[in-house]
């Protein structure tokens, strides 16, 4: 059935905590007024305090009593409630978390779904709109998801809750309400690590993930009228990689255009393109470029300012033709 | 059995709490601990040992607190100079030198982690780091899961006094207190981080005045008195089990060792300082009271001797001929297989 985004996270996480009782939701919100953004919504009235809880207003604790929780049999699934608060849980999610598997040689695990709302375009400002998806793909340990459907949310919540290792899944609140797709109301898994190739293109690929696949998939549109044909890779985990695709890809069209909304320096968008010209320098046709967010420290307020941040359909429109004219 | 007041109080706990048989397993693992962080350091001065960090002098404490948890059904959450812990635990000397020569066979890490950073699946003490006071978040966790499953577990954090100027610390009592979990936060308060005195640490005089931030009790507990030890923590975990939330034991001990093999303490304490605290060292305390009892005498601490230095000789041996972890191995556990 067709669904918005945010209804294929609720009705993810309702499926799931039917089927397994061993997973339990907390944060900032999530419980009587079913989180900010209405992601539990009516999740506590059916499965009651225990399982979906009301926390203090605490980063490091919603993650540190997880990774407990977590230890102790459990499968918690916290909520942070926007991305850019997620910094004070750092120590939590990149010291313990992840490392906690291998620094007990494989005898602790952390089965644990960290969801945080990210990404910009909602007047959010600096503090309601960051993308910090770079900081953790470089933590090895740790897995970083970001679905830009409905039909990827559902497949790939429920295979990081089902995965024995510390997820963070990313959803962008831009997607929440104006993405809608169809999901099937059977269980399935998409499994972590599998990049999807969300259009077929010959001319030129653009490699994104998160939000601005949808992006890249309006630009593709526009771009197919004008007779350029632009093939869309939505990578849809980051960590795990899936490198093969990225390389395919690469290799097909020789042309790659790498899109983020993040910023652009030590962005992950880098680690795509060193990726590519190590292993398909010989395919390319053309030197790899990157559209991402500029170099501010974040996103600004003003719709005159927050506009010009974004990177949108026009501006990968743009650059995705003069790649194809190269 | 701290003066005459302590020694009626103790004196009860022969009688109803601990059996003479208990009093001895708690100074054997006193004696042992100490015993093995002493040859830690002749392994570390003699080259065999990178680094080794200490709990000399926090026997008394981390022993009596133990003592208290269930090894069948608590999960405790140590830090670095928990030896006693773990031994009274169950972690063996053997798997403590292991540890110490990183080898393969190191039940903490596989010789991955310094040594100290404890953890063992079957023993059911959870892997520690070196950040400080994150483990207290793990605890209230592990609390937080044993209620909503339904068990009777009591999680235990231990952590020092330093530990508690951290945000993880504010962090973990809160949320312990606001769901009332069943959980035990033990500071072992030897009146130093590395270096800075607790008076530079905190404008407080006490860890336990910080409970009552949180609504639960603090405690202030002679740590070199482990029946006093004990006895507090078999509250507070009484307590815990009884659902009525967490408690703060601020545990006094003395500090005998420098922080680390990589510090010297004589660089920041002064000498009469260093020996009046060596005047205080609950092991000869505890013997001494045992014989005024009339539960210890000379043969029986001989023998005791005898046994402990032959059990700390079989697992230095016995870690020397262990394997080093193979190179091979490096990037194995890193994500579930």
């Amino acid at each position: 059935m067709a669904m918005t985004y945010l209804e294929a996270v609720r009705e993810t996480l309702r499926q799931e905590m039917r089927r397994d009782a061993r997973i339990i939701i907390y944060g900032e919100d999530v419980g009587v007024r079913g989180g900010v953004f209405r992601a539990t919504e009516g999740l506590q009235e059916e499965f009651g305090e225990d399982r979906v809880m009301d926390s203090p207003l605490a980063e490091s604790a919603i993650v540190g009593t997880a990774i407990g929780a977590a230890i102790n049999g459990l499968r918690p699934v916290p909520e942070i409630q926007f991305a850019d608060f997620i910094f004070p849980a750092v120590n939590q999610i990149v010291q313990e978390a992840a490392r906690i598997r291998y620094r007990s040689n494989g005898t602790f695990g952390v089965p644990m779904v960290i969801r945080a709302p990210y990404g910009g375009g909602i007047h959010g400002a600096l503090y309601h709109s960051q993308s910090i998806e770079a900081f953790f793909a470089h933590v090895p340990g740790l897995k970083v998801v970001m679905p830009a459907t409905p039909y990827d949310v559902k497949g790939l919540l429920a295979a990081s809750i089902e995965d024995e290792d510390p997820v963070l899944f990313l959803e962008h609140k831009g997607a929440y309400r104006s993405i809608r797709g169809d999901v099937p109301d059977e269980r399935y898994l998409i499994p972590l690590g599998e990049a999807e190739v969300k259009r077929e293109g010959t001319d030129v690929s653009i490699i994104s993930w998160g939000m601005t696949v949808n992006s890249s998939l309006k630009a593709a549109e526009n771009l197919a009228k004008r007779g350029v044909s632009v093939e869309v890779l939505d990578l849809r985990t980051i960590r795990p990689l899936d490198t093969e695709a990225i390389l395919e890809t690469a290799r097909k069209t020789g042309k790659v255009l790498v899109v983020h909304e993040d910023n652009l320096t030590g962005g992950f968008g880098g680690e795509v393109s060193a990726l590519i010209a190590e292993h398909a320098l010989f395919d390319l046709d053309a030197p790899i470029r990157r559209l991402a967010g500029p170099d501010v420290p974040a996103m600004p307020y003003a719709p005159s300012l927050e506009h010009a941040f974004l990177v949108t359909p026009e501006k990968i429109e743009a650059a995705a033709q003069e790649l194809a004219a190269f | 059995m701290a003066k005459a007041k302590g020694k009626a109080a103790a004196k009860k706990q022969v009688d109803g709490g601990l059996s003479t048989e208990r009093l001895h397993e708690m100074y054997y693992h006193m004696v042992m601990a100490r015993a093995l962080d002493e040859r830690c350091w002749v392994m570390n001065r003699g080259g065999q040992a990178p680094f080794v960090i200490s709990g000399q002098g926090h026997e008394a404490a981390q022993v009596g607190t133990t003592m208290a948890f269930d090894p069948a059904r608590d999960f405790l959450c140590p830090y670095y100079r928990d030896l006693g812990v773990v031994l009274a635990f169950g972690v063996t000397p053997r798997e403590v030198m292991c540890g110490l020569l990183a080898r393969a066979n190191d039940p903490s890490s596989g010789g991955r982690q310094m040594p100290s950073h404890w953890g063992h699946a079957a023993r059911r003490i959870i892997t520690g780091s070196s950040p400080v006071a994150t483990q207290i978040l793990h605890a209230a966790g592990v609390a937080l899961a044993a209620r909503v499953r339904g068990e009777d577990t009591v999680a235990a954090a231990f952590f020092g006094e330093g530990s508690s100027n951290q945000g993880d610390f504010h962090e973990g009592l809160n949320f312990a207190s606001v769901h009332r979990l069943p959980v035990i936060f033990v500071c072992e308060n030897n009146g130093y981080a590395i270096s800075v005195p607790v008076s530079k640490q905190m404008a407080i005089s006490s860890v336990a005045a910080r409970a009552a931030g949180y609504g639960i009790p603090g405690v202030e507990v002679d740590g070199l008195d482990p029946l006093a030890v004990y006895q507090a923590t078999e509250a507070a975990v009484a307590r815990a089990r009884g659902g009525e939330g967490p408690s703060l034991l601020d545990v006094k001990v003395v500090r005998l060792t420098s922080h680390s093999s990589d510090d010297d303490q004589r660089s920041y304490r002064t000498a009469e300082d260093l020996a009046a605290e060596r005047a205080q060292d609950p092991i000869p305390r505890f013997r001494s009271w045992m014989e005024s009892q009339g539960i210890w005498d000379d043969p029986q601490e001989q023998q005791l001797m005898t046994r402990i230095k032959g059990e700390v000789d079989d697992a230095t041996e016995f870690a020397l001929a262990s394997p080093v972890p193979d190179a091979a191995t490096l990037l194995d556990h890193v994500y579930a297989p």
